[in-house]
């Protein structure tokens, strides 16, 4: 199986390595690189676990081909804590009881701040639309969504 | 199944690329990396373009044009797009739609394909690399065919209505899809319309007999009786996970009249 070479900024770090050609990133990113916060959970682009942020735009990490990656910048999850300080939406989704068994959040927290990035203010409408590609089994929703607007006013309240 | 991933700097190139057989075009991977994710062994070769042609998106003198590689997401914000917002936005869920183009929206199998049912109600011109088609004759012969892009004359906003109707919301696969673009007459009734429909054949479809009875009718629910009673003359549902064909034919006069009466 041929090898590609692919190099795009992780979480902030330079990464480069050689994949199987045809390899999504999601494979790469859980299986090379050790990032396992994007869950492979339907692998079809319906569930949305796999959620990254790629540029600043929210994608599916289970159809995106590594090899298209080249000389991105890659957000994951697993990159939003710094030096062990949790990211607000992290902090509120404990603190609002949004994660159950975990296996959407990551994908949710991405979708929230792919939204929080472009509208650090949205109505609850809003946030029911950004997340609407990603489902949950668990929670029934009201304490994502409930997590998600927490954040947001806690920003907004840094920020005054 | 060793896959691999050719990229072409003009979509000529990517043409002949895809004479090979298990080659496939890719352009958001929505549909074509998913088959390949489901054990598609068919499947060896994505093939993709970076021509320019393909991401651009120009509104001149009304009309627009917007290449293959043009996502939903880039539709939905445009500012002189906002007529047809509605139908970008239909489309999957905020990932999907920063994926999803509008050439993978032309080929897309029922139930997929929304925004392609808005393009035959804007009764759209295709630009492939061989030649320039009516929408409706390039659904009826897609195969093989590259698509550079597509253009049309963006109607005012009271003129384009759109309905994507799905289980599960806001965002869902298709049980139907209406596009409609809606001409008054200078007395306020419909001189002309065009009304596309989704998932009642293996294509977008236009629904011709609606349209004749729409023809000088006011938008009152008296008016509008026969052209809801004519709008599922000729379709074919598809019968999916989604809905079975008699649930589809059921429901589309609602939807239909729902989308008239608005």
């Amino acid at each position: 199986m041929a090898k590609v070479p692919v190099q795009f900024t992780l979480n902030g770090e330079e990464k480069a390595e050689f994949v199987d050609s045809g390899a999504t990133l999601i494979k790469v990113l859980r299986d090379k690189l050790g990032d396992t916060s994007p869950k492979g959970g339907c692998n079809q682009g319906t569930c949305g676990s796999c959620s990254v942020i790629i540029d600043g735009e929210l994608k599916l990490s289970c159809l995106t081909l590594a090899e298209t990656c080249n000389g991105v910048e890659i957000l994951t999850n697993g990159g939003l804590a710094k030096d062990g300080v949790l990211h607000p939406l992290q902090r509120s989704f404990i603190d609002e009881f949004a994660a159950q068994c975990g296996f959407c959040t990551s994908g949710m927290i991405m979708a929230a701040k792919a939204l929080l990035d472009r509208n650090p203010n949205p109505s609850r409408e809003d946030v029911v639309d950004a997340l609407s590609g990603n489902i949950c089994r668990c929670t029934g929703y009201e304490p994502i969504i409930r997590a998600v607007l927490t954040a947001a006013r806690s920003n907004s309240q840094n920020a005054a | 199944m060793p896959l691999a991933l050719k990229t072409c700097s003009t979509i000529a190139e990517a043409g002949a690329a895809l004479k090979d057989g298990g080659a496939r075009y890719i352009g958001g991977g929505t549909l074509v990396v998913r088959a390949a994710n489901e054990g598609d062994v068919s499947l060896s070769t994505y093939v993709r373009s970076t021509d320019p042609v393909l991401s651009a998106i120009k509104v001149e003198a009304g009309r627009a044009t917007l290449g293959a590689s043009v996502t939903m997401s880039s539709i939905a914000r445009h500012p002189d797009l906002s007529a047809i917002a509605g139908a970008a936005k239909a489309v999957g869920g905020p990932a999907i739609r920063n994926m999803a183009t509008v050439g993978g929206n032309l080929f897309a199998p029922a139930p997929y394909g929304d925004f392609a049912v808005a393009l035959l109600a804007l009764d759209a011109t295709v630009h492939t690399t061989t030649g320039d088609f009516g929408i409706e004759d390039f659904l009826a012969g897609r195969d093989g065919k590259v698509v550079a892009s597509v253009s049309f004359d963006v109607p005012s906003a009271e003129k384009f209505r759109f309905a994507k109707i799905s289980r599960t919301k806001p965002k869902g696969v298709s049980v139907l899809s209406i596009g409609a673009v809606l001409e008054p007459d200078a007395n306020g009734k419909v001189k002309s319309a065009r009304i596309a429909l989704g998932c009642m054949a293996d294509r977008p479809i236009r629904a011709r007999a609606a349209e004749k009875a729409l023809a000088g009718a006011t938008l009152r629910e008296e008016d509008v009786a026969p052209a809801v009673a004519a709008v599922g003359e000729g379709v074919q549902p598809i019968t999916d996970a989604i809905a079975s064909a008699w649930y589809r034919a059921e429901v589309l006069p609602v939807h239909f009249r729902r989308l008239l009466l608005e």
